[in-house]
């Protein structure tokens, strides 16, 4: 009898699908969609939260405090900006490097704005593992290249923020900012 | 190794209740009739010592929850709190903070006598890869953990352990946002540290159950390597023997955790880590707790970010691919005349290594490390190719052999002359 149901069973499967199949898919089917659904807002919530995403309104600097050869630290999206006002020595030994050397090659004309070299505007933190370097208060090393020296883990970034030595991959980023006034910058 | 059960319910409740859950019939056959090799010595109560640090840790960490604020403006002080305020908080959170650096010495112990004994090799292979598992649990609950006091150290380490994920190309720079919840380590980093380093425990928990589980089901490696032949004469019952040796272990254990506790609390921390928090400012010489000090080491040993990365993270994998790396049928360094060399010096390089992660990225360390990175995972390599053709010292041919003593000659111990039955291949 058993053999018998078995015979049907096969015998039917070919010609038309059986109730349990069409159970099996449609359970399937529900089961995929259901959990693509359930993962998306699982994951999208580790992202940044309205909250952290408004607080990167664009702020407004006034540089004229920074005295030449000074530099201020600030921040932006939580993240830590230096804006430093660079010395006629530290721009001329930015642009004298042979930029086809550098680990990542980018020229000090293209990280500062245009006719105001002195001010230079980069992110903060190391791009190894984003410590914060040294070379911003006086007495504090400035690495091999008159710029900054990460502590944690020893990278050399020279005095356009470029990586000249060390673990880290890549320049200190510039933020997205534009001069508003002859000494003011609007950051974001 | 696990047998038939040897349990029989004596009163009727019990009759009553083994028929519905078998819940004593499983302590007992696990851990009062469970046989143990007669020959194991003290570097195999670390078990049972890890097992009572996973508890400590739960019990005085779900405590400290009480009390604790994960929040980033009041974290800081809210551990100040416990420790000035609470009653008894200062213990308690001395407790827990030194019993993380407890938990590690005894989980190194246990994992160096493993690799001693060669206790990763078959059949014994997944209850080692679960040994893994549960040591990057470990790792990753104690760096949250770390996070949690909200210190410079704590913020610091958070900033440059998150980071380490941006090394990965592509997908970095996404990963990183995600695991901060923000443009940098913030309070939605604080309260996700919190909630998972809440929950890991018991995820380590479970994959405890596992790794016992395993160990139960294959048996007991011992100093000799050499598997259990006869149950009879080569096993002692768990209970009252294994339980007393490492109850009488953890005591002594507990004496080295209470004199840090109460004499030296500070001592494996940071004094950094009693600033608070300050993203502007990196402490001049950021250490990561002692514990991680070898793989920090490796990390800033190679001068590529992703290349350190991977090469940190390998050192950890190359563990789980042990049993297939050594290449020896023999499991006791004891018997092994090469790698038993090699086994010390690889220890050396570890605690070098340690060293070297505690010292500034500068010269000569930079060049040091490099050097000892490659002596770690040397000794894996060298695992491989010695196996290939070292000659074993000559092996007891059973536990028996081994411990009632089959002495060349025949003039056994004692107890030898009681199993004399059992015909000796040597003597």
């Amino acid at each position: 009898m058993a053999q018998s149901t078995n015979m049907a069973a096969a015998g039917a499967k070919p010609t038309e699908g059986t109730r349990r199949d069409f159970l099996v898919l449609a359970t399937g089917a529900a089961g995929v969609v259901g959990l693509g659904a359930v993962v998306i807002p699982l994951v999208s919530q580790l992202a940044p939260d309205a909250q952290t995403v408004a607080a990167g309104a664009p702020i407004d600097v006034d540089l004229a405090p920074i005295a030449e050869g000074q530099a201020i630290k600030l921040f932006w999206r939580g993240k830590l900006i230096f804006v430093r006002h660079r010395t006629q020595k530290e721009i001329d030994e930015a642009r004298a490097v042979n930029v086809a050397s550098l680990k990542d090659p980018q020229a000090d004309q293209a990280r500062v704005k245009e006719g105001k070299a002195q001010y230079l505007v980069v992110y903060g933190n190391c791009t190894h593992l984003g410590c914060i370097p040294l070379g911003n208060a006086p007495g504090e090393s400035k690495g091999e290249f008159d710029g900054w020296f990460c502590p944690c883990h020893g990278s050399h970034y020279d005095s356009s923020g470029r990586i000249r030595k060390g673990p880290a991959p890549a320049n200190l980023p510039v933020p997205p900012y534009a001069f508003s006034a002859d000494t003011k910058i609007k950051i974001g | 190794m696990s047998g038939h059960s040897s349990y029989t319910p004596k009163t009727g409740f019990e009759r009553w209740l083994d028929a519905r859950l078998p819940i004593v019939r499983l302590m007992h056959d696990s851990a009062v009739s469970y046989p143990v090799p007669r020959n194991l010595n003290y570097f195999w109560t670390f078990g049972g010592i890890l097992m009572f640090m996973l508890v400590a840790q739960i019990v005085t960490g779900i405590i400290l929850a009480m009390h604790y604020t994960p929040e980033s403006k009041m974290a800081f002080n809210s551990v100040e709190h416990i420790m000035r305020d609470v009653n008894y908080g200062w213990l308690l959170r001395y407790l827990h903070s030194n019993g993380a650096s407890m938990f590690f010495v005894a989980v190194y112990i246990h994992i160096f006598r493993g690799l001693y004994y060669g206790s990763y090799k078959a059949p014994r292979e997944v209850l080692w890869i679960l040994g893994v598992v549960i040591f990057l649990l470990m790792m990753a609950t104690a760096f949250m953990g770390y996070v949690l006091p909200w210190g410079q150290m704590s913020f610091w380490g958070a900033t440059v352990i998150t980071n380490l994920f941006s090394a990965l190309p592509v997908v970095g720079e996404t990963i990183v946002t995600f695991l901060w919840g923000g443009y940098s380590v913030d309070n939605p980093t604080l309260n996700r540290f919190f909630s998972l380093h809440y929950l890991l425990p018991f995820m380590i928990f479970g994959v405890v159950i596992l790794h016992v589980w395993a160990l139960h089901h294959v048996g007991q490696n011992n100093p000799t390597g050499v598997e259990v032949k006869n149950v009879q004469k080569e096993t002692v019952p768990f209970t009252p023997y294994a339980t007393i040796k490492d109850l009488f272990a953890m005591v002594c254990f507990i004496f080295v955790f209470s004199y840090f506790v109460f004499y030296q609390p500070n001592f494996m921390g940071h004094a950094d880590n009693y600033i608070p928090a300050n993203p502007a400012v990196t402490p001049a010489h950021i250490v990561p707790e002692w514990y991680f000090l070898p793989f920090y080491a490796i990390l800033r040993a190679i001068p590529d970010k992703l290349g350190g990365v991977i090469a940190m993270f390998a050192a950890i994998a190359v563990l789980a691919f042990l049993p297939w790396l050594d290449t020896s049928k023999v499991k006791s360094m004891t018997y092994r005349p090469v790698a038993k060399v090699m086994f010390w010096a690889f220890v050396f390089v570890c605690i070098i290594l340690g060293w070297l992660g505690a010292m500034p990225a500068e010269e000569p360390y930079v060049t040091y490390s490099q050097i000892f990175t490659a002596l770690y995972f040397g000794y894996f390599i060298g695992l491989f190719v010695i196996g290939l053709f070292e000659k074993p010292l000559a092996m007891p041919t059973s536990i028996a052999d081994s411990v009632l003593g089959a002495m060349p000659g025949g003039s056994g111990s004692r107890m030898a002359s009681a199993t004399a039955a059992e015909p000796h291949a040597k003597g």
